[in-house]
């Protein structure tokens, strides 16, 4: 049985226009351990999706269920990473913005403070534990904010782009660190991107999305063997094959509104 | 993409040890600061030496140094200057306790936003010293009014910047931290504070200013029995510009004073130095 079950899921929204349907009847589930990418143009509700599974937005109709219990709000068997560097708390350390969650959990200040240089070392930055995030590179605030959402030890790790402000450089490193953190924390992440190698060098499966209204347009397992090499063939027909279902023109049903843009 | 944040975190390949305040040579920097104040000194001595003006009205300033050690060493001066100092921390810590708790409950919730923000705004802009015949005869002449007066009119400012402070709470922290299980009261202090802290300490910064100059007013008309005001507002009866000088060289002192040993530092040990301020 899948341990994330979304389930007949539709979003949406007021506009001046009047409602608009950010997402549509979305079902799918995602397996204990999976790494599961949501790809898709703007618009097309992914980070919408996310955001209901996070428990910042409720469906407007459908649900979703983790381990089997329906989520109705935040909850600490989720952890967050979003896209913008300054979801870090300025006025603390790395070390304590890592132990944010365990100090809302309640656990002791010393404990605390062990298990978040422990999440550090892991995102390779253990050196930098008392130096405040604006001191730190883009990357760095980006690999102190996986160590957070890591920290308090959540099931599920749901990421919405938190690579696509960087570098190209930059990211390709932090792919590579993440796909690591992944294998040793055996997490069940979800993660939202619209870049299409991004996708398949993190992805145990990638789900495509349309836009207006969003609806999950077909999945792709990635079969490659870990760790990917992006410059191999299988990689870049890989890479093919998701892009193609991409650009594919998707026939727009008369009931779908021609509202571009939003989202 | 990446908005403001990016700017300075490119830059820094590594946690930068505390910046070092960028030194051009102590004495360089004394003499370029004095400069100013040293030609001014040498317009007003050449006028006071001039004869344009009786002495009695625009004395030397070695007059007024004069009299100022004579005022502190007899205790009149530290006497009236330990009265104002007083009022002004009663007037101020009143006007930052209401400021904040108002300022705040406007930004978290939308009607007391609604409601406040109305009068507030008509309010605020009008000089505290027009307030002040109002309160004297509410409250009589005296400490009460004057303390009352300086914190009314210096909470506004208070009560403006947190205000903003509280509303410009990234909602990115605020989803990060209820994500990690922050709620209710220590999603308060925990993050809306903090966040928050930038904007609030140019409040108190701004009522400050704002109390200490409503506050030598209200004493030369709130019949106050000590305070620098008054005792300049006194020294006219006697045509002591000197009093008057001295009086008003310490308000200089005081206030300059507070504004670099007071905030100046708060800010740096804080918002600075968490990069949220420069």
């Amino acid at each position: 049985m899948p341990y994330i079950e979304v389930y007949e899921v539709s979003h949406a929204y007021d506009t001046p226009s009047g409602r608009v349907a950010g997402v549509v009847g979305v079902s799918f589930g995602i397996e204990p351990s999976e790494f599961l990418c949501l790809v898709g143009p703007s618009g097309c509700g992914k980070s919408t999706l996310l955001n209901i599974i996070a428990g910042f937005l409720s469906p407007t109709s459908g649900e979703v269920r983790i381990g089997g219990r329906v989520v109705t709000g935040q909850g600490l068997d989720r952890g967050v990473v979003f896209q913008d560097f300054a979801q870090l708390f300025p006025w603390r350390t790395a070390l304590r913005n890592v132990a944010f969650g365990l100090e809302m959990k309640g656990v002791p200040k010393n404990e605390r403070e062990e298990i978040a240089m422990e999440q550090l070392k892991l995102v390779k930055l253990e050196k930098f534990a008392h130096a405040y995030p604006h001191h730190l590179s883009g990357g760095m605030q980006q690999r102190v904010a996986i160590a957070r959402a890591l920290a308090y030890n959540p099931g599920v790790l749901l990421m919405d782009e938190p690579f696509a402000a960087l570098d190209a450089l930059t990211r390709d490193d932090m792919q590579r660190l993440l796909s690591d953190v992944w294998r040793k924390t055996h997490k069940t992440v979800v993660y939202v991107t619209h870049n299409v190698a991004e996708a398949v060098f993190l992805a145990d499966r990638v789900l495509v999305m349309t836009p207006h209204p969003g609806r999950v347009k077909t999945e792709i397992a990635i079969r490659l063997p870990r760790p990917r090499d992006p410059l191999s063939i299988e990689f870049l027909d890989c890479q093919k094959e998701l892009l193609r279902h991409l650009v594919e023109p998707t026939p727009i049903g008369k009931d779908a509104p021609r509202n571009g843009g939003i989202a | 993409m990446a908005d403001a944040i990016g700017a300075d975190a490119i830059g820094a390949a590594g946690p930068v040890a505390a910046p070092t305040p960028h030194r051009e040579s102590g004495w360089r920097r004394v003499l370029r600061t004095l400069l100013p104040f040293i030609v001014v000194a040498g317009i007003w001595e050449a006028v006071s030496h001039s004869g344009l003006f009786h002495p009695r009205l625009f004395p030397t300033i070695e007059a007024v140094a004069a009299q100022f050690v004579r005022l502190t060493v007899s205790g009149v001066l530290p006497y009236h200057a330990a009265g104002t100092l007083t009022r002004l921390a009663a007037g101020f810590a009143l006007a930052a306790a209401v400021g904040i708790a108002i300022g705040i409950v406007m930004g978290r919730w939308k009607l007391a936003e609604d409601t406040l923000l109305p009068p507030v705004s008509v309010a605020a802009p009008i000089p505290g010293i027009a307030y002040a015949p109002l309160f004297l005869l509410w409250f009589g002449p005296g400490n009460a009014s004057t303390v009352l007066l300086v914190a009314f009119v210096s909470s506004f400012p208070v009560v403006f910047n947190t205000w903003t402070g509280v509303k410009s709470v990234r909602e990115v922290w605020l989803r990060s931290a209820v994500a990690m299980g922050a709620g209710g009261w220590r999603l308060f202090l925990k993050v809306v504070l903090p966040g928050a802290l930038p904007f609030i300490l140019t409040g108190l910064r701004l009522g400050l200013a704002q109390a200490w100059r409503i506050l030598v007013g209200v004493e030369m008309l709130a019949a106050v029995p000590w305070g620098l005001g008054w005792m300049i507002f006194g020294a006219r009866e006697f045509l002591n510009t000197d009093v008057m000088l001295a009086g008003v060289a310490v308000i200089g002192a005081i206030g300059l004073a507070l504004e670099k040993g007071v905030f100046e530092r708060l800010e740096r040990l804080t918002v600075v130095r968490w990069g949220m301020m420069t």
